[in-house]
């Protein structure tokens, strides 16, 4: 019997996974971590997903743990969003969570506590490969799949890891979780960034942490075709808010200068690159180089490109990518590695 | 074997408490504010554990409050009082959150504490001076983290002397089931305790008051409890509270000594057994017989409690939020100990029940635990 503990969001996924590990003959402790202390669009500390999640595991009939590791989220996840807003980058602090928090402090507890593997409702798989590797791979549901956000796990963390759900569609996990009369069966999924309420929003949350700018929208002649509020929460890409002036074509953020609070924006044609370059590789077991899919954000469509020591070479022009964003490699639907965009 | 030290969060409800509360449960319907027969009796059931509340304090019967407990009877004594006197409450840094919110959401004023946890005298009389209008000062006798006790005696003649008119209350809560309460609180105008926390089920409480104190209710309608607390009164847990009440005047110092013993051996041998574990607070600290704190270097207490739980051990550290995870101590913070050295402590809480076996297995139990978190460290 394998001693696994299942990290329980109270969503409908992760108590879905503990079913499956209890089914699978597993011994298993339900965990749910306190992260934020702030507001959340489910009360302050997210009390009412910590109450999901506490049913959900009295349903099954296993123990619920609580754990606080809201000062690492704080360090990790929180202060650094808010510095790569100040500093006109795109973050992705889902990605930072499971870094730091999730796959580090937790897994590294769950270690210390005796547990041989933590098993979560991520929508990805575990595969093999011949050499006896792991790597992570998309789920069966291909709309729900979250391997992107996957992609800093190394060969420890991947063997360490139980996905049950990755297994299945979105639909067969809430019928599954009606069967077995889980309340969260029908519960919306989470939307967006959990320490930040729908209701008040980003710019609310930023605004009460760093001083937002104002700043020009130019167009790629200097001229100045508009204005935005703030100017750290613009995102290479973006399209609205900007205040501009009515146009022919639609444009778009091409490049976001924070010293003079100044935007560029351009036509989609404008957006285009022939290369990226990026930073702090990481690879799932050997490091590859050639031709791979890659990824750019959490659910956009992956494109061919050639990876070359710290530059991506786009098989076919790419729309710039948001400096901060995570860029995922993929072998066929398999995660090889990911980087950050410089 | 499940070994229970968390006797400061809620204590086992004696045999004879439940043996008084039965018939309130299941034989006698009566509701005490009507005037029948079967209502008299419930009147007279909660009269009767009224004088057993006011003799555990030293007050007059007609100055027991009954209430749902003791979050209930601070924000009663604070909100009561600020609602007949007008100005300012003063509370210190390590009070239970049922007063230290009110008093923060009043606009009063937090004083410090010194290491220990304990009002400085000195930092008091300066806001004495400092602010005209303190109507209340509130100041715990035994803390519910750590257990140092507060010398109230002292720190209402301070405020008796600066400022004659202001009324002062004790949160008596974690002191009950160790220390002589009515001598303890004899300077004192308002006193908060409830009965889960010595011996007595949970949802019982009562503010006591001296003669002459005036208050203002929270809870409005019936005009219950000399119109100070309407609704319906909880017969049989406050029939519970006054035989807990009446027990623990008979029963207190033989359960402290026994206590007191035990709460030692535990601390000494975790101390010599666990390397880096101190006391939180220095040995000869004024402090109630049932709390061991301790702080284990390098450990995380969450995973320790994790751990000790599977071994039957159910203890706590700091207090838990409504998620259930445990939050960074206010108190420990206030005594100005480091967040790390604070995230590493246990509060082992002892009581009338835990036995001499209990805490030979923890001692047992405990170093293993430790053991085990350090030794996946390396």
């Amino acid at each position: 019997m394998t001693r696994v503990m299942v990290a329980m969001s109270g969503g409908v996924d992760s108590s879905v996974a503990a079913a499956l590990a209890c089914e699978n003959g597993d011994e298993v402790v339900g965990v749910t971590l306190k992260l934020w202390g702030g507001d959340s669009d489910s009360g302050c500390c997210s009390v009412s997903d910590v109450d999901d999640a506490r049913r959900a595991a009295d349903s099954l009939g296993i123990e619920h743990h609580v754990f606080n590791l809201g000062d690492d989220f704080d360090e990790y996840v929180v202060a650094p969003y808010v510095k790569a807003h100040s500093a006109g980058l795109t973050p992705n602090p889902c990605i930072e969570c499971n870094r730091h928090i999730k796959f580090d402090r937790l897994l590294n507890r769950a270690k210390a506590l005796g547990f041989e593997k933590i098993v979560t409702g991520h929508h990805a798989r575990i595969v093999k490969q011949t050499d006896e590797t792991f790597r992570i791979a998309r789920a069966v549901d291909e709309v729900k799949d979250q391997s992107y956000v996957l992609y800093m796990l190394n060969q420890n963390q991947i063997s360490s890891l139980h996905l049950p759900v990755g297994e299945m569609t979105k639909d067969q996990v809430r019928e599954k979780a009606n069967s077995l009369g889980l309340r969260v069966a029908n519960k919306p999924d989470s939307q967006d960034v959990c320490f930040i309420t729908r209701e008040k929003g980003r710019a609310d949350f930023l605004g009460q942490r760093i001083p937002l700018t104002p700043g020009r929208v130019v167009d790629e002649n200097g001229v100045e075709v508009g204005q935005v509020e703030a100017i750290e929460l613009v995102t290479v890409g973006q399209r609205r808010g900007m205040l501009l002036a009515g146009g022919k074509e639609p444009r778009y953020a091409n490049n976001i200068d924070i010293e003079s609070a100044t935007v560029t924006v351009g036509t989609p044609d404008q957006l285009l690159v022939k290369q990226t370059e990026f930073r702090d590789p990481l690879w799932s077991a050997n490091e590859i180089k050639g031709e791979f899919l890659v990824q750019t954000s959490a659910h956009g469509k992956p494109k061919l490109a050639n990876i070359e020591d710290d530059l991506l070479v786009w098989k076919e022009a790419h729309s710039r990518v948001a400096s901060g964003q995570s860029l995922v490699f993929y072998e066929e639907d398999q995660v090889a590695g990911g980087a950050i965009a410089v | 074997m499940d070994i229970y030290l968390d006797h400061a969060a809620s204590t086992p409800v004696r045999e004879e408490v439940i043996q008084a509360m039965m018939p309130w449960l299941s034989e006698h319907p009566g509701n005490p504010s009507g005037s029948h027969r079967l209502a008299r009796e419930a009147r007279r059931a909660i009269d009767d554990a009224r004088d057993h509340v006011a003799s555990l304090v030293g007050a007059e019967p007609g100055n027991v409050i009954f209430t749902s407990g003791g979050t209930e009877s601070d924000n009663l004594a604070i909100d009561g009082t600020l609602g007949v006197k007008g100005g300012q409450a003063l509370c210190s840094a390590t009070e239970h959150p049922a007063v230290l919110e009110p008093v923060r959401e009043s606009g009063g004023i937090v004083a410090p504490t010194d290491d220990t946890g304990r009002v400085d005298l000195e930092s008091l009389a300066d806001l004495l001076d400092s602010f005209a209008d303190i109507s209340l000062v509130s100041v715990m006798m035994a803390n519910n983290e750590t257990g140092v006790i507060n010398d109230i005696n002292t720190i209402a003649e301070l405020v008796s002397e600066k400022t004659p008119e202001t009324m002062i209350h004790t949160d008596a809560v974690q002191a009950t089931s160790w220390l002589d309460i009515a001598e303890s609180s004899k300077k004192v105008h308002l006193i908060s305790l409830t009965g889960h926390k010595f011996g007595g089920p949970k949802g019982a409480g009562a503010l006591i008051l001296r003669d002459g104190v005036n208050l203002s209710p929270i809870i409005r309608g019936g005009g219950q409890e000399r119109e100070r607390r309407s609704g319906t009164q909880n017969v049989p847990a406050i029939v519970g509270l006054g035989e807990a009440a009446r027990l623990i005047q008979v029963e207190r110092l033989k359960i402290n000594e026994r206590v007191t013993g035990l709460r030692d051996k535990l601390e000494n041998g975790l101390i010599g057994k666990v390397s880096g574990t101190s006391r939180t607070l220095p040995k000869e600290t004024p402090r109630t017989p049932g709390i061991a704190h301790l702080c284990f270097k390098n450990i995380e207490n969450e995973a320790l409690l994790f751990l000790l739980e599977n071994q039957g051990i159910y203890a706590s550290a700091a207090s838990s939020c409504a998620s259930g995870a445990q939050e960074a101590s206010h108190v420990l913070q206030a005594m100005g100990v480091d967040l790390k050295t604070a995230g590493g402590s246990i509060r082992f809480s002892l009581g009338q029940t835990t036995t001499d076996e209990e805490i030979e297995y923890a001692l047992k139990a405990v170093p293993d635990a430790v053991d085990q978190l350090r030794e996946f460290e390396k």
